[in-house]
């Protein structure tokens, strides 16, 4: 197929590398350089998708971000991509495209028919029509409206590219390269700053691509390149284009995606596809420039209308025609440039001009190339339904309110030009105030909150004089508070056309008697009919308006649709647009792929995995392991077809029996070190500590100031100004930075050091009553008798040469002692202790097996100490010492926790001994109760007791210490289960606790 | 994202730090008699302005250091850090 629409050598493309690429399933040619927005258009295609409420056709209406119709799904290396903006994205070889929102094609669409029905879409019709009945929600409407919109389709692939972030300081963030941009990074950079320049087209220039101006003795394009080639030189700068800045949070933090390989056929080796940059700048310039805004008429949503800066920049950049008998419609003089370029090749265009004859540099120069030019006049309505085949234009009054006769004239686009919005999207999100100007009929930056400073035509300067010298100024200005140097750099010269005033004017009345739709947002089919309909239902604030309506709430985020809107508002509501006020800008200012904000962050690597020395020997004896926090620990060791249930019971039958070895390296660990530290851990603990000896470990719990248990473990004197204290795995960091708050913040009269000591020792526990005869085979030379190593004694000793610390405590209730060594030394003590622990069937047993351990003996642990339970409820206070004070003692004097109701700890055990009882069950009087039924408690463990084969639960109940012996009820409305209970002591199995002592 | 002065590390991201809480409430002193209502002003009743507040901040992922922030909390703009025991 032949591009017919294309130039013979204007443009930026680089006509030598021609490139195939594919749109709904035809083939098409471009050049490199190209958009698939341009690379269509030259190929007469303007039909490229449908419209979101309405499926009205949909074709191209900016040539940038700014445009709110050209979604496609891209496929690019076997990768399905949505909502791909066809202006944005880059021509490859290979590429492929297709429509999105219509089925079964762009041309007929069957949603189309919405368009039709329009009249029972109005504004809010969803809100009215899918609320009733409550019921159809779901099964029918929430299907139907969920199929019929949207746009693009997600894969369920996972996404094989990868997306890097990245952390940059710099002295001078630059947001955009137009003139502004240029001259402010550029003057800055010469001032010594250190800055980041970014543009998110691929070319850098911003509308110096396009206008016809002289900078210097240089044309605009030339004195851009020449700028940017020099700035990419300097080592202070970092030059970045196809980088979008989508957002300013606090502190001059700003968020820009680099699109660095979708203008590829595949991402490289080694590349990412997209990169995140969070960049902290001292000074940020925001040269973001300005977007074209629509004048609205009837069908003003036809394909072939577009923003009169489009054509021209499909024109300049891209050597594109669109339209070969344009009519251009517009109230100011930029329109004119439009104009003169069409002229200037070849072609005949039309200008309807809004406002009365007058005369400019521009004006002028279109008279003088003959250019048909039609004061006072508009456009009414658009004809055409694929494609604008005429327009109905006519005279209009001075006053904007009588039409005369209406005339049809043939065309094939209609390019329009309501004069300009400065982009303020950065600068409303920096926090700063934004005021109405008059003069150009839309808002501005005004009171900066953070350090930032827009310059150009986003602050509404429009001449490149004005923008070039402010910008120089502005550049050495913020570059001279931050490097304290002097280089100023003179302004160029420059030659421009001088604009004559804009015609207030931007939506054409309707001709009597008809209807016709006027578009405000065109890519949510939001009409001024909306918008009244909006204020006769009484909407009044903008944001509800804005909700209501959705309009400026589709992907484009209103673009070019919000000023209008507020003009519409205001009218109807008589007042000004500043009393209207326009809606939060909020980031980011363009879509962001999600991948791009996840990053890295992914898969195994969405956060760190910890595993302990061991990790390996675990791996090879067929440990399943178990996510323990970031730990990644054992949680059984499978022995051919067994289940876990098998598998734990096995381990823990041989814990019981014989001996088994458990990796407790997890285990927080914190030293405590200094002269104070007995009395610091008297204060931390719930009981007493100043006259542990040296030698001793003591089992302690430490509430929250709110009277809570926060964690429970050993703490052991290991000599006489240092201790070891030891954590659950996972309350482990927030205890170090209790212990801190209340060192450095409370008491710091209190000369004691913490560290965290967790990954400087590797854990093991032995557990059985063959532990001891184990133990002495593994340290000969200690005495590791009852007498020797007492319960709650410590040694330290050596492993076979190696330093190793030896703790005689026990969380499963048996005989048992827990090993430290050195991480490094670790897997050596493991391996030691399999090997010498053969001959007393010695088993590693993992964390399931642990917890049926911990729980028949009625040991507390997460599952209880759940951030809401108090010493009495988890059965701990006894450890509650009667005469000192404690972190949280004098919440536990409050009326609810002496309560005697309180929920308490107990032992649960079905009535047919055979019926395991879901985690989480409620424990109730009467299973058929009526609803609610009341609630005693909740199930907080279970397990199969290996002593009595049978399972066995925790609980916390209201009054347990009077329910035991009471026939009650364990509910589980997720697993369906009612199953009739006992309630027993908490302490199942061994309760004098004589096991450990022997 | 915040820009936060550690005051024994310099300028450093919002991610290494941990928020803390009031900085104005003060711990009752150990072994003190004191009344239902003390204690729980100093457990559970804060204040909540719009606007600046003093704050306590830990660098959990720099010197673990606990500190003073002296902050606005419509604009999150900081005015000062301090040290524990340094006032404003
Ligand atoms: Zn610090």
């Amino acid at each position: 197929m032949t591009q017919e629409f294309r130039l013979k050598d204007e443009g930026l493309i680089d006509r030598s590398k021609k490139i195939s690429f594919k749109f709904n399933g035809k083939k098409y040619f471009g050049y490199e350089g190209d958009t698939l927005a341009s690379a269509l258009i030259a190929n007469g295609v303007h039909l490229v998708g449908r419209s979101f409420k309405y499926h009205r056709p949909r074709g191209f209406y900016g040539a940038g971000v700014d445009d709110p119709y050209a979604l496609v799904q891209l496929i690019r290396n076997n990768e399905t991509i949505p909502n791909i903006k066809a202006t944005e994205q880059e021509l490859f070889e290979g590429l492929e495209a297709k429509s999105v929102n219509c089925w079964p094609n762009v041309n007929f669409d069957i949603g189309g028919i919405n368009n039709f029905l329009r009249i029972f879409l109005p504004a809010g019709f969803y809100y009215k029509t899918f609320m009733w009945p409550k019921s159809f929600w779901y099964r029918i409407y929430e299907p139907f409206i969920r199929k019929a919109a949207g746009f693009g389709v997600v894969t369920h692939e996972h996404d094989k590219e990868r997306y890097e972030h990245k952390y940059e300081y710099c002295d001078l963030l630059v947001t955009g390269s137009g003139p502004s941009g240029l001259a402010s990074a550029y003057s800055a950079a010469k001032n010594g700053a250190k800055v980041i320049l970014a543009e998110d087209k691929p070319r850098f220039g911003g509308s110096l691509l396009t206008s016809e101006v002289t900078i210097g003795n240089q044309t605009g394009k030339e004195w851009a390149d020449k700028i940017v080639t020099e700035l990419k030189e300097m080592p202070n700068v970092v030059v970045k284009n196809r980088a979008q800045v989508f957002g300013y949070y606090d502190h001059n933090m700003l968020v820009m995606s680099e699109r660095i390989s979708e203008h590829m056929p595949k991402t490289e080796k080694f590349m990412p596809k997209q990169k995140l940059w969070y960049i902290r700048a001292k000074e940020v310039v925001i040269s973001s420039g300005s977007i074209e805004r629509p004048i609205v008429f009837g069908n003003n949503d036809t394909p072939g209308i577009m923003l009169s800066s489009a054509a021209k920049e499909y024109m300049k950049v891209y050597g594109v025609l669109v339209g070969k008998k344009p009519l251009i419609f517009t109230n100011n003089d930029s329109a004119y440039e439009t104009a003169i370029e069409f002229k200037k090749n070849g072609i005949n265009p039309i200008v309807l001009d809004s406002r009365k004859e007058l005369n400019s540099d521009l004006i002028t120069e279109a008279k003088n190339l003959g250019i048909d030019i039609k004061f006072e006049h508009v456009v009414v309505n658009a004809n055409g339904y694929r494609k604008v085949k005429s327009a109905d234009i006519t005279k209009i009054s001075e006053d904007k309110t009588n039409l005369g006769k209406i005339e049809n004239i043939a065309c094939d686009c209609i390019c329009v030009s309501g004069f300009w919005t400065p982009t303020i999207h950065l600068a409303s999100q920096s926090g700063g105030k934004t005021k109405f100007n008059e003069d150009i009929d839309a808002f501005i930056p005004s009171q900066s909150k953070q350090n930032e400073t827009t310059v150009g035509s986003a602050n509404g300067i429009f001449n490149l004089n004005d923008t070039l010298k402010n910008s120089f100024e502005a550049g050495y200005e913020l570059s001279k508070k931050i490097t304290s140097k002097e280089n100023k750099l003179s302004v160029p010269a420059v030659v421009e056309k001088k604009n004559s005033k804009h015609d207030k004017f931007w939506c054409v009345p309707l001709p009597k008697g008809k209807k016709y739709k006027r578009f405000l947002d065109f890519q949510n089919d939001v009409a001024v009919s909306d918008i009244e309909l909006a204020l006769r239902e009484g909407y009044r604030s903008i944001e509800h308006v804005k909700r209501y309506t959705t309009l400026g709430m589709a992907t484009d985020q209103g673009k070019t649709s919000n000023l209008n809107g507020l003009q519409l508002v205001s009218n109807i509501e008589n007042k000004v647009v500043p009393e209207v006020g326009h809606t939060t800008f909020r980031p980011p200012y363009t879509p962001v792929s999600i991948g791009a904000i996840v990053g890295r962050e992914v898969g195994k690597h969405s956060k760190p995995t910890r595993k302990s020395p061991m990790h390996s020997w675990h791996e090879k004896n067929n440990a399943v392991f178990v996510d323990a926090g970031l730990w990644l620990r054992p949680r059984y060791y499978k022995k051919g077809n067994e289940t876990l249930f098998d598998a734990s019971k096995r381990e823990a039958e041989n814990v019981r029996k014989n001996v088994g070895v458990c990796d407790v390296t997890t285990l927080g660990k914190i030293d405590v070190k200094g002269p104070d530290a007995a009395e610091f851990l008297n204060r931390v603990y719930t009981n007493a500590w100043l006259k542990l000896p040296v030698g001793k470990a003591r089992y302690g719990v430490m509430l929250r100031e709110d009277g809570i248990v926060m964690d429970d473990g050993t703490t052991t004197r290991v000599s006489e100004n240092h201790y070891h204290m030891t954590t659950t795995t996972a309350q482990a960091a927030n205890v170090l930075s209790h212990l801190e708050y209340y060192l450095q913040i409370v008491w710091p009269e209190l000369n004691v050091n913490v560290v965290s000591t967790t990954e400087q020792w590797a854990g093991a526990a032995i557990a059985g009553p063959k532990s001891r005869d184990l133990l002495q085979k593994l340290f000969p030379e200690t005495d590791c008798s009852n007498e020797g190593l007492p319960f709650m004694g410590f040694i330290e000793t050596k492993l076979f040469g190696v330093y190793a610390r030896i703790f005689r405590i026990s969380f499963s209730g048996e005989l048992a002692y827990e090993v430290n060594v050195e991480s490094d030394n670790g897997n050596f003590m493991w391996e030691k202790i399999i090997e010498l622990g053969e001959e007393f069937k010695i088993q590693p047993y993992g964390t399931e097996a642990l917890s049926t351990l911990r729980i028949e003996m009625g040991h507390v642990a997460g599952s209880e100490l759940d951030g809401r339970t108090t010493p009495f409820d988890s059965s701990l206070e006894g450890l509650l010492s009667k005469k000192k004070d404690f972190i949280g003692k004098r919440s536990l004097q409050k009326e609810a926790f002496i309560s005697p109701d309180r929920e308490k700890l107990v032992g649960v055990v079905p009535l047919d001994k055979k019926t395991s009882i879901p985690e989480g069950s409620y424990i109730v009087r009467d299973a058929n109760a009526k609803l609610p039924n009341p609630k005693l408690g909740h199930v907080s463990a279970s397990c199969w007791s290996v002593e009595y084969n049978n399972p066995f639960s925790l609980a916390i109940i209201k009054d347990g210490k009077n329910m035991i012996g009471q026939k009650l009820f364990a509910l589980s409305p997720l697993k369906k289960k009612s199953i009739p209970v006992e309630i027993v002591s908490s302490h199942y199995v061994d309760p004098k606790g004589e096991r450990v002592r022997s | 994202m915040l820009f936060i002065k550690c005051p024994y590390c310099g300028i450093r991201s919002q991610n290494e730090f941990a928020y803390g809480g009031d900085a104005t409430v003060k711990r009752p002193e150990l072994n003190k008699e004191i009344s239902d209502k003390e204690w729980d002003d100093f457990v559970y009743n804060r204040k909540s302005p719009r606007g600046k507040h003093l704050e306590f901040w830990h660098h959990i992922s720099g010197c673990r250091q606990w500190f003073k922030v002296h902050r606005d909390t419509a604009t999150h703009e900081i005015f000062k850090t301090l040290k524990p025991h340094e006032e404003l």
